[in-house]
């Protein structure tokens, strides 16, 4: 274990990837034997998998459709993680930011959009980033587990983002939803016809932003040192509460942004019950990612390939979608299964073995 | 007549040679030390004479027959017992328990415990090893843990045997009465071989000393012709000073001083009481005592870890009490914690990151809040030459560093902030013999630039060498005070153990 680990640091970033496309290959394979032994073609069924996922713009667009929440969600467990904070509440912060989002869209209709916009995503940010600081204070004023408060916290958004939805701002009709915001307030599409807005080049500046801040700024400094010996960090005069609250609050403005990008430039209002757990998928996306942004951003890409692939895989290729989700699931154990793997890559390596007997 | 004799013993972990054709003879009935720095090969050896490893050459006799020893069973039957660097006991059963634990008497079917204690009593009486057969192991202190390792041993019938660096975990009381019990076990016909880094161990006990350095034997001697200078010379391999020389001291201002301190500790109930002690530039202020008297409290209040003191804290003049952790680095209190790896450093950072662990805010490392990574390099550049740090580099992880290594990693980084106090807290422990040397240098080299130095110490040797007064602590206060001077070494640790002669050397804490 010890020459592995010391062999996972000399290979750095390229072992990581290796091993992630080692732990997706696995499990594409066992995908493919499940196929089969379903009775369906695993060629047939791959061929449409990938051509649903990167074949034509259109299809890309999907991929990318579907990565964009998810590198927000990613990013925001992904961040939390970098000063050893667990934030399973990406999901109640994203209500809070779609619906902060929306309420800010549907009160200045009037605004430019170059106003308007801005304006709205920042709403969503301070909603969630709020929404966040909440367990980031619990955890540093009373040690109370931030994975306990952020999934109680979970519950409480989303019904309370319902409740305020249905007495004050509910569009009148049989649907929980706000009214439409106004043109000048959504994202513009990137690709006609596709609904995939410039949301996804937001997501692409957090991850480059989030690296940044990681590496090359104090702060980043003392997140990550907190994260990795907090009592080190405390010996080195840094503020673990402060940090904690701090990280908590960043972590969930990035989550709080997912709901509003999705108000903005996908529902162009704010439903009831809109998001199919993409704060939880955030966890599986950061795992995958080894929580750092650009393993996120890569995680989320694989993941809403794998959503759009199987869309068609379940059109043209007739397998259940629920395969796909096995083959998902497959993706990450596979990942949060390393010693097996990294034994794996290490025998591939080649590297002579010593040690005691 | 050599019990135990290994020919030309290699074993290699990857790349590295941890055993080099070491020849090893052990006489029958002599303790035999076995002298080298962490990581010289000491441990690796033993455990292929113990079966746990298998060398990759050479040969293993004992009684003059060649033997194949493939696991510890095969050992024990040999006549042979180890007692591990970290003990192998069940917490929760009692010393009996643990020692007839696998060869149980028996009666019928049945494990015939009182008989097991009956048996345990008899082996603690003849070898006058102190230790209750009915207590629960994880209820006894480390030292009676090591005695039921021993009785362990002993209750197989060990003839020979191995205890590796045992006084690492053990008080200088808890040291004496071993070496006691070894000198028993000695005239009783027994052989032991005794792995250790520390000098004044191996003259004090052994009757022959083998040394290793990198993996290679140095020289089998027999201690009565070598002096511990020779020891180190040869251990380390070049000319060593164990006692640095240091000039009259030059006191100019008052640094720090504390003014009743009084601590309750939130869980446990230790505490600190009415400590008063001042420091003055260009002395070293010694802190004796044996650990857990107060001394980590002691480095935490005036570090600023904890603060909710009674009494008050003065640094320069200033009532820096309420004063936070980084406040007060940032006005010039250094501190080299006594747990390194926990507090002091971050293990999987690199060194160029671990350099800057808590200047990460100022210049001319980081502008407003944005590092300078050209910067911190050249920084981290300049302490790895200034300070000798082994090390492939800027990049490399401080966990892949040796104990001695990361020490200096953490004094140089604190020394680079130029600080007008340093608080050492246990500065060179588990580091080695050479590195010893020049931490010892560099507080004195801070002593002599005029600074404040609070030295607080479990190792005796090092408070007399270095410190200009000393204060000992004993259930959380100052039960004597003095100029070094004027302690003998027996004195302080009676003192230590909380036998102080009523008031003596109350002498001037100023
Ligand atoms: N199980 C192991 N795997 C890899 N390297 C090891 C192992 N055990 C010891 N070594 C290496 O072998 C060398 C000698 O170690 P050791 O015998 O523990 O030294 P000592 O006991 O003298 O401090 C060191 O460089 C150490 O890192
Ligand atoms: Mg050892």
């Amino acid at each position: 274990m010890v020459r592995l680990n010391k062999l996972k640091d000399q290979q750095g970033i390229i072992f990581n990837l290796l091993y992630s496309v080692v732990a997706i290959v696995i499990a594409l394979l066992l995908g493919g034997i499940l196929i089969y032994l379903s009775g369906h073609d695993p060629g047939k069924a791959y061929y449409h998998l990938v051509y649903g996922a990167f074949g034509n713009s259109y299809n890309l667009a999907q991929t990318l459709l579907n990565s964009t929440p998810l590198i927000f969600t990613g990013l925001a467990v992904a961040i939390g993680f970098q000063s050893g904070l667990f934030n399973i509440g990406g999901e109640g912060q994203l209500y809070w930011g779609a619906l902060a989002t929306a309420v800010t869209a549907l009160t200045f209709p009037h605004l430019p959009g170059l106003i308007l916009l801005p304006l709205a995503l920042l709403a969503g940010a301070l909603a969630g980033g709020c929404w966040g600081v909440i367990p980031g204070y619990l955890k540093a004023r009373t040690g109370a587990h931030e994975v306990i408060t952020t999934i109680m916290l979970n519950y409480i958004a989303i019904l309370a983002t319902t409740f305020l939805l249905r007495n004050y701002y509910k569009e009148a009709g049989p649907v929980d939803q706000t009214p439409l915001i106004a043109e000048s307030a959504r994202m513009a599409e990137l690709i006609p016809f596709t609904r995939l807005s410039w949301a996804i080049f937001l997501g692409l500046a957090v991850v480059v932003l989030s690296d940044y801040l990681l590496k090359k700024t104090s702060i980043g400094y003392d997140i990550q040192a907190v994260g990795k010996n907090s009592a080190a960090a405390e010996y080195a005069g840094i503020s673990v509460p402060g940090i904690y609250i701090l990280t908590m609050g960043f972590s969930g403005a990035v989550a709080g942004l997912t709901g509003s990008t999705l108000v903005l430039g996908l529902f162009n209002r704010f439903i009831t019950n809109f998001s199919p757990g993409y704060g939880f998928t955030g966890i599986a996306v950061a795992v995958l990612g080894r929580n750092r942004p650009w393993g996120v951003l890569l995680a989320a890409l694989l993941f809403g390939a794998l959503e759009a692939g199987g869309m068609s895989m379940q059109l043209y290729a007739r397998i259940p979608a629920d395969l796909m989700r096995i083959i998902q699931g497959l993706v990450i154990l596979l990942v949060a299964a390393p010693a097996f793997i990294q034994l794996l890559v290490g025998s591939l390596l080649n590297r002579p073995g010593g040690g005691a007997k | 007549m050599n019990v135990v004799e290994l020919k030309n013993i290699s074993k290699s972990f990857g790349n590295s040679l941890a055993n080099d054709s070491i020849d090893l003879a052990v006489k029958r009935g002599e303790i035999h030390c076995l002298l080298g720095e962490n990581g010289a090969g000491k441990t690796t050896l033993m455990k292929i004479l113990f079966g746990l490893y298998s060398q990759d050459q050479g040969s293993i006799l004992i009684n003059g027959a060649e033997v194949e020893i493939k696991s510890p069973r095969q050992a024990i039957e040999l006549g042979l017992g180890m007692i591990h660097q970290h003990f192998m006991l069940v917490g929760r059963l009692t010393v009996t328990e643990n020692i007839i634990a696998g060869r149980e008497p028996r009666r019928g079917i049945l494990i015939d415990y009182a008989e097991g204690m009956r048996q345990v009593k008899e082996l603690t009486a003849t070898y006058q090893l102190s230790v209750n057969p009915g207590a629960r192991v994880e209820d006894i202190s480390i030292g009676e843990q090591q005695r039921v390792e021993i009785l362990k041993a002993l209750y197989r019938q060990a003839e020979i045997l191995i205890l590796d660096e045992p006084t690492a975990v053990l008080t200088p009381q808890e040291t004496g009465e071993l070496f006691a019990v070894l000198k028993k076990l000695k005239e009783s016909g027994k052989t032991i071989i005794f792995i250790t880094h520390k000098l004044k161990e191996t003259m004090a006990i052994s009757d022959r000393v083998t040394i290793l350095r990198d993996g290679k034997k140095v020289a089998t001697i027999a201690t009565s012709a070598t002096s511990p200078t020779e020891l180190a010379r040869l251990m380390v391999g070049r000319e060593v000073i164990l006692r640095v020389k240091k000039a009259a001291a030059m006191v100019g201002k008052t640094v720090l001083q504390a003014d009743h301190l009084t601590y309750y500790h939130k869980k446990n109930n230790r505490q600190l009481e009415q400590l008063s002690f001042v420091i003055k530039a260009g002395e070293i202020l010694g802190v004796a005592g044996v650990e857990g008297n107060g001394q980590q409290e002691l480095e935490e209040l005036i570090t600023g870890l904890s603060r909710n003191s009674q009494g008050k804290i003065f640094f320069k003049g200033k009532d820096i009490s309420s004063w936070s952790i980084r406040e007060r680095r940032y006005a010039g209190i250094g501190h080299i914690p006594s747990d390194r790896l926990k507090r002091g450093l971050i293990p999987d950072f690199n060194l160029e990151k671990n350099l800057i662990l808590g200047s990460e805010w100022q210049q001319p490392y980081a502008r407003k809040g944005f590092l300078d990574y050209k910067v911190i390099r050249e920084n981290s550049k300049v302490i790895i030459e200034r300070f000798r740090i082994k090390t492939s580099g800027s990049q490399a992880l401080v966990q892949d560093l040796s104990g001695g290594n990361q020490q200096k990693v953490i004094i140089g980084r604190e020394l680079r902030r130029e600080p007008e106090l340093i608080v050492a807290a246990q500065p060179t422990r588990g580091v080695d013999v050479g590195a010893i040397e020049y931490i010892h240098k560099l507080l004195l080299k801070m002593r002599e630039e005029g600074k404040g130095v609070l030295l607080i110490s479990a190792e005796l040797d090092e408070l007399l060498s270095l410190s200009d007064r000393l204060i000992v602590l004993y259930e959380g206060r100052i039960v004597a005070s003095g100029n070094t001077v004027d302690f003998t070494e027996a004195e302080l640790g009676l003192l230590m153990a909380g036998q102080g002669r009523g008031g003596v050397k109350n002498g001037p804490t100023e």
